[in-house]
């Protein structure tokens, strides 16, 4: 089957790529964009190490097709952070030590900064609900949890 | 002796790979591609037991873009050799099998074939015309159909190991038996007896990053391969042998590891990716599907395990014995011994009994998974140990304090421990508020206490001094967990410089000695000893510079916070010599300076831990949720101590995984019918609290800083704490791993 041209925006930069109909997002953002950090863990919507934020929603880039991606503007690991710092988010996943072996991070980082977006002063019941789609094994969620919470309070300019 | 004092070891500095790991620029296993790359992909069995009567590649091969496709009769037979050094038992003729099925198929999911083509679709359409011709046996999928007298048997030239006289096919591969003194006569002076049948199923490590492999074969019959392990010069030997190649035509380069828990230890795919790139020329990706994962890597054992412990009036253990049989999958080779040595190990016992059996099956091999048997014997020694205390009316915690292993105790399995720290975690535990917080209504309280041995093995690393003072450790032990800023503090401790100023790095199999796997909990503890030495001979080479400048012998020049300090009334009263100094005149002092050392540890202190577990059951759903978990942990020293936590937190959680939902759930014909996270329920967010790891040092005494391996001990205690947990808060013991929602309302509703 032919290849269908997609123009779409990724990370705030305009992107065009050729698709096979069948293609994932998460399989157009690594083969196809050379942007590796979105991981696959599963490609069946069940680990979140995928997560990508798509017009503002967080969604497993395994369970979008490339081919809708038209128009519409995508944010991934990769576009976190600004080119001089790191994302508040990131700093304290560093400071916390809650990454371990560090293939689940990118999807929980931008899984927190879509909960942190839609809202800046969780409870640690929400945060550990709005990360309840990302899969850790190694670190038990405890210093994740932390981080995003600490995150949380030093974006609300409370630190 | 006074605490030492310390500079970097015990702070909590960030890691030298933990930017590349937020901002996504790490490259993990499936995160290579080349130029001109193939994809490989391999066909599985259908069936759980088959023989193979034929396989007609060709129709595969002549797919467009189909490049090659190679089945086992491309692999060498080899003949029936123990791997020596593994971290589970292996054979290198069944380890060739797993990877390629020979006449054969033992599991649903086995390797039949494997197809490199032009694209990942190609390669998967090609496999669907691979025609595999099978003559279907009976399944043989659980421990009573294994042993049953007319069972169907996976390996007619099996024979029991252990037993004399064993000379008939058989699915049990061996029988081990451990321990000492008399247990009927322990038993007879005891006044109170527990005895119960515990049962466990399979469970998979769970790391989230599939296997991944990109190899690339040069005309030289040399071939390099990048993948997710971890032990690359593990996966060099164990391919080369599979291959029938020297090791020295194999550099395996290891990428990022998103987790193994033991299950990245050994090799699936990756002598496939070499001999389809060799066969090609070309370079050859292969990475698994997350089913491929559940089907064919990992697990652990399923076990049954039966035991025996007596306690006289006063509480003290008089004898402990049990039966322990583990699946080991398709292969022989389950870690019934470990287990079975691990099983009593915290206590004192004159009388001790432990028979263990290892039995094949029509499922997939086994793989280590931390603190391999160990978890699932806690579980069964834990649970009766809590019922005995219960008997005997006393305190979990005081019971297992009157009977805890300390210096000088002989371990079940032989030797006298040395300096350890379990009764330290019993006391701690005690002492902890957690202990006495009120409970609130259909919650429990659960103890369980664990051990692991820990090892040493074979470590090498350097240290390499740059043009401007700072340093780079190189060691070959891919880091899983933080063991990059682990080894980079301790050198940095050695040197005397600012821990900003060395970074660590992870070489591959042609640019640094030889390492064993990391596994074992060794990683800190071992290749920390080699980093040690070699900062060490740094120091050394840079004395002896300062000591040439100033004239003066080498022996008494002092370092000490990262500068050469001369000997008093040294002619011309020297100034002090920094360590940027040195190696910016180290080209005419002798030339570039790098320390080395290679070594094989011994010491590694082992591991005891005490955990503390609430839990509150619904009695609607039969739900159990953790409500709080505190873990009680001698850790000899923590170099780290966000990551020594990070291991113990980690650890638990996958403990809970084990007690409450994972298990590999087979139809009747032995198909795991749930191969996928929404199916084999691992922990999220939202599943846990909070778990507060509680660190207790009592230092190694062989370790320069103290360490003890921490890594594998948190998940033996798990199991138990959370069925004793339940136990406390329904009055229901339960014996069969997990404790699923479904198992637990059906066990309170049987008993209303």
């Amino acid at each position: 089957m032919a290849k269908i041209h997609v123009e779409a925006s990724v990370n705030g930069e305009p992107v065009e790529f050729l698709c096979e109909p069948r293609a994932s997002l998460l399989e157009v953002l690594r083969d196809e964009l050379g942007l590796t950090g979105t991981k696959e863990g599963c490609a069946t919507g069940e680990c979140g190490a995928c997560s990508v934020i798509l017009d503002g929603r967080l969604v497993c880039s395994c369970l979008v097709l490339g081919v809708e991606m038209e128009g519409r503007s995508v944010q991934t690991i990769e576009g976190i952070a600004s080119a001089e710092r790191l994302h508040p988010l990131q700093q304290k996943f560093l400071e916390h030590a809650a990454v371990q072996c560090g293939i689940c991070t990118p999807g929980l980082i931008v899984a927190a900064k879509a909960l942190l977006d839609h809202n800046p002063d969780p409870s640690e019941e929400e945060v550990r609900f709005g990360l309840a789609g990302n899969l850790c094994r190694c670190t038990g969620y405890d210093k994740i949890v932390r981080a995003v919470l600490d995150a949380a309070a030093e974006m609300r300019g409370q630190t | 002796m006074s605490e030492p004092r310390y500079k970097w070891i015990g702070t909590r500095p960030i890691r030298p790979d933990g930017f590349d790991k937020v901002t996504g620029r790490a490259s993990f296993g499936a995160d290579l591609s080349l130029p001109g790359m193939l994809y490989g992909k391999v066909l599985r069995s259908p069936h759980a037991h088959a023989r193979i009567r034929s396989i007609d590649v060709e129709p595969a091969l002549a797919t467009p873009g189909v490049k090659a496709v190679v089945t086992a009769a491309d692999l060498p037979d080899l003949a029936s050799e123990a791997v020596r050094g593994a971290e589970t038992q292996t054979d290198f003729q069944d380890l060739s099998r797993n990877v390629l099925a020979r006449d054969k198929v033992l599991y649903h999911g086995h390797a039949v074939a494997a197809v490199a083509a032009t694209s990942r679709t190609i390669a998967e359409r090609a496999l669907q015309a691979i025609r595999v011709d099978y003559e279907v046996l009976p399944a043989v999928l659980d421990l009573d159909a294994a042993l049953a007298d007319d069972a169907p048997i996976l390996h007619e030239d099996l024979r029991t190991k252990g037993v004399e006289g064993a000379d008939q096919p058989t699915n049990l591969a061996a029988r081990i038996e451990i321990g000492r003194g008399d247990v009927e006569k322990g038993f007879a002076e005891a006044d109170v007896v527990v005895e119960r049948e515990f049962t466990t199923r399979m469970v998979h490590q769970g790391y989230i990053e599939p296997h991944a492999v990109v190899a690339q074969s040069g005309e030289d019959g040399h071939s390099v391969v990048w993948c997710c392990t971890q032990g690359p010069f593990v996966v060099r030997a164990y391919c080369a042998r599979i291959l029938g190649l020297d090791p020295s035509q194999i550099r395996v380069i290891p990428s990022e590891i998103g987790g193994g828990f033991g299950g990245k230890g050994t090799i699936y795919q990756e002598p496939l990716a070499i001999l389809l790139s060799r066969r090609t020329g070309r370079p050859v990706k292969m990475v698994m599907t997350r089913e491929e994962v559940f089907r064919a890597t990992g697990p652990t054992s399923g076990t049954r395990i039966r035991v025996k412990v007596g306690a006289t009036a006063k509480g003290k253990l008089t004898a402990a014995a049990a039966t322990a049989i583990y699946e080991a999958g398709a292969f022989k080779g389950s870690p019934i011994l470990p287990g079975s040595m691990t099983m009593f190990a915290p206590y004192v016992l004159e009388h001790v009994r432990i028979e263990g059996f290892d039995v094949v099956l029509n499922k997939p091999k086994v793989a280590a998974y931390r603190a391999p048997g160990s978890a699932m014997a806690a579980f069964a020694a834990e649970s009766a140990l809590d019922e005995l205390a219960i008997r005997l009316g006393m305190d979990p915690i005081d019971f297992r304090l009157a009977n805890a292993a300390r210096e000088g105790t002989e371990a079940p399995y032989g030797p006298r421990f040395g300096r350890i720290g379990f009764v330290e975690t019993l006391e701690a535990a005690k002492r902890h508020p957690h202990y006495t917080a009120a409970l609130g209504p259909d919650q429990g309280r659960g103890i369980a206490c664990g051990f692991w041995f820990n090892v040493g093995l074979q470590s090498s690393a350097a240290v390499n001094l740059n043009e401007d003072g700072t340093a780079v450790v190189v060691s070959g032990c891919p880091d899983l967990s933080g063991t990059r800023i682990t080894l980079a503090m301790m050198a940095a401790e050695e040197l005397g410089i600012p821990i900003e100023r060395v970074r660590a790095v992870v070489a591959d199999t042609e640019t640094i000695g030889y390492n064993d796997l990391s596994a074992g909990s060794r990683v800190t503890f071992a290749t920390g000893m080699a980093v040690v030495e070699a900062a060490r001979d740094v120091v050394r080479q840079l004395s002896a510079r300062a000591a040439a400048i100033w004239e003066v012998d080498p022996q008494e020049v002092r370092w000490e916070e990262g500068r050469a300090l001369p000997p008093e009334g040294a002619a011309g009263k020297p100034e002090p010599l920094g360590i940027a100094e040195l190696a910016r005149r180290a080209a005419q002092t002798g030339g570039p300076i790098v320390g080395q050392a290679s070594l094989a540890a011994r010491g590694a202190g082992p591991g005891f831990a005490t955990h503390i577990c609430d839990v509150s059951v619904d009695r609607e759903t039969g739900r159990v949720s953790i409500e709080r978990y505190t873990a009680f942990q001698d850790v000899g020293r923590a170099i780290h101590p966000g990551y020594v936590e990070g291991q113990i937190q980690g650890g638990v959680a996958q403990g809970i995984g084990w007690a409450l939902g994972e298990e590999y759930l087979w139809n009747s014909s032995g198909a795991m019918e749930n191969p996928g996270f929404l199916d084999y329920r691992m922990p999220v967010a939202s599943d846990l609290p909070m778990i507060d790891a509680q660190l207790i040092e009592v230092p190694n005494p062989t370790h320069p800083y103290g360490v003890r391996g921490v890594g594998e001990t948190p998940n033996v205690p798990p199991l138990a704490a959370v069925a004793n947990a339940v136990h406390a808060a329904t009055g229901r013991r339960f014996t069969d791993l997990p404790l699923s929602p479904p198992r637990v309302l059906e066990a309170l509703d049987s008993e209303e």
